[in-house]
C-alpha cells in the first residue's frame, strides 16, 4: 500500500517536473526542474530495487550532469523572447509524433507476453540476500569487465574531447601558448641552435657541440606572439 | 499486468512491471515532444535527450525488477555513462557553436549548408 502511494506520488513528481523542463520559459528553471526529475526517478529506481543505480543516478546526474547544464545555460547569453518563436509552428508536428508514439506504445504494452521458458534464461538471477549493491559489482568487475573498461574509455573520450573542443588557447598573457609551430620547426638550422667549442689539448673528444643559449623561453614565445596565424583559431 | 515472480524480492507490491512501463513510456513520449517544441534551444533539446535515456533507464530497472535478473542494471548503468558522456560532449559543441556564431538556435546550424 506504501509502496503504491509512493510510486504514485513520485511518478506524478517525475512526469509534471518532466513538462516543466520542455515547456518552462527560462532555461534555468528547466534544468531546476530537470534537477527533480533526476531526484523522482531515483526514488522509482529504489521502488524498483535497484538502490545503487539509484543513488548512482543522484551522483553522476544531479551532481555532474545537472550542474555542466546549468553551467552552461548561465554562461551563454540567449534571447529568452526569440527562444519560443517557434513553438506554435512546430507543436502540432510534435503533438502528433508524441501521440502516435503514445499508441504505439500502449499497444505494445497491452499485448506482449514473457516467453515460456523466461526464468530459466535469466543470466545474473538476483539473490535477495545479497545486498543490490554487492552482487552488482561482482557482475560488473567478472562478466561485464571488457564493458566496464570500455565504459571508462567513453567517458575518458568524452573528457578529452570537451577540453579540446572548448579550450581557447590565444597565446598572449602570463602563460602563452605551447601550441607546436611546425614551419618554424622544420625551419630551424643547426647552425642556430649549436656551438661548435675546442677542447684543451688531452681532453677525449676533440670538440663537442653544445647548445646555444641565443633564444630563452620567453623570447621564443615573444616571437610566437607576433605572428597570429597559428593557434587560438 | 502485474507480474510478481516469487524469490526477487517483488513480493505484495501491488506496483507492478506495467507501472513502470507506463511511466516510463510517457517520460520517453515527452522528451520526445521538447525536442519538436523547442527548436529554438539546443540545450532544451540536450534535456529531452536526457529525459529519453532516463525513460530507457527505468525501462531496464523495472525489467530486471520483474523478471529478477541483474544484467538490466548492468545495463542501466552502462546507458548512465553514456549519457553522461553524451551531454558534456554535447554541450562542449553547444558553447563552440555560440561562440562561432553568437547563438544556439537550430536553424543557425546551418554552416555545412546541408
Amino acid at each position: 500500500m506504501i509502496t503504491a502511494i509512493a510510486f504514485y506520488t513520485f511518478a506524478a513528481i517525475l512526469l509534471v517536473s518532466a513538462t516543466m523542463v520542455i515547456s518552462s520559459r527560462n532555461p534555468v528553471h528547466a534544468v531546476l526542474f530537470l534537477i527533480l526529475a533526476f531526484f523522482n526517478a531515483a526514488a522509482l529506481f529504489l521502488i524498483a530495487g535497484a538502490e545503487f543505480l539509484a543513488m548512482t543516478l543522484v551522483i553522476v546526474y544531479v551532481g555532474a550532469v545537472a550542474v555542466l547544464f546549468l553551467f552552461v545555460v548561465m554562461m551563454l547569453d540567449v534571447d529568452r523572447a526569440k527562444l519560443r518563436e517557434g513553438v506554435q509552428r512546430y507543436a502540432p508536428l510534435g503533438i502528433t509524433v508524441g501521440l502516435v508514439l503514445l499508441i504505439e506504445l500502449a499497444i505494445v504494452l497491452t499485448g506482449w507476453t514473457f516467453a515460456p521458458d523466461m526464468m530459466t534464461l535469466r543470466f545474473a538471477p538476483i539473490d535477495p540476500a545479497v545486498h543490490n549493491t554487492h552482487q552488482l559489482g561482482r557482475l560488473i568487475y567478472t562478466d561485464y569487465v571488457y564493458l566496464f573498461q570500455t565504459a571508462g574509455l567513453v567517458l575518458f573520450v568524452a573528457m578529452i574531447g570537451a577540453i579540446v573542443l572548448t579550450l581557447r588557447d590565444k597565446g598572449v598573457g602570463v602563460r602563452p601558448s605551447r601550441h607546436q609551430n611546425i614551419a618554424r620547426q622544420i625551419a630551424r638550422m643547426p647552425a642556430e641552435t649549436l656551438a661548435m667549442v675546442e677542447i684543451v689539448a688531452g681532453a677525449p673528444t676533440q670538440a663537442f657541440l653544445k647548445p646555444l643559449v641565443v633564444e630563452t623561453v620567453a623570447a621564443e614565445h615573444g616571437h610566437d606572439d607576433h605572428h597570429p596565424g597559428h593557434g587560438g583559431h | 499486468m502485474t507480474i510478481i515472480i516469487p524469490g526477487t524480492g517483488a513480493t505484495d507490491m501491488e506496483i507492478g512491471l506495467g507501472h513502470f512501463l507506463a511511466v516510463s513510456a510517457m517520460l520517453l513520449v515527452l522528451g520526445i515532444f521538447g525536442i519538436f517544441l523547442n527548436r529554438k534551444n539546443v540545450i532544451i533539446i540536450l534535456m529531452g535527450v536526457e529525459l529519453i535515456l532516463l525513460a530507457v533507464n527505468l525501462n531496464l530497472v523495472a525489467f530486471s525488477q520483474a523478471l529478477g535478473d541483474l544484467s538490466g542494471q548492468v545495463f542501466a548503468l552502462f546507458i548512465l555513462t553514456v549519457a553522461a558522456a553524451e551531454a558534456a560532449i554535447g554541450l562542449a559543441i553547444v558553447v563552440i557553436h555560440f561562440r562561432n556564431r553568437g547563438s544556439i538556435e537550430i536553424d543557425d546550424v546551418k554552416l555545412m549548408k546541408g
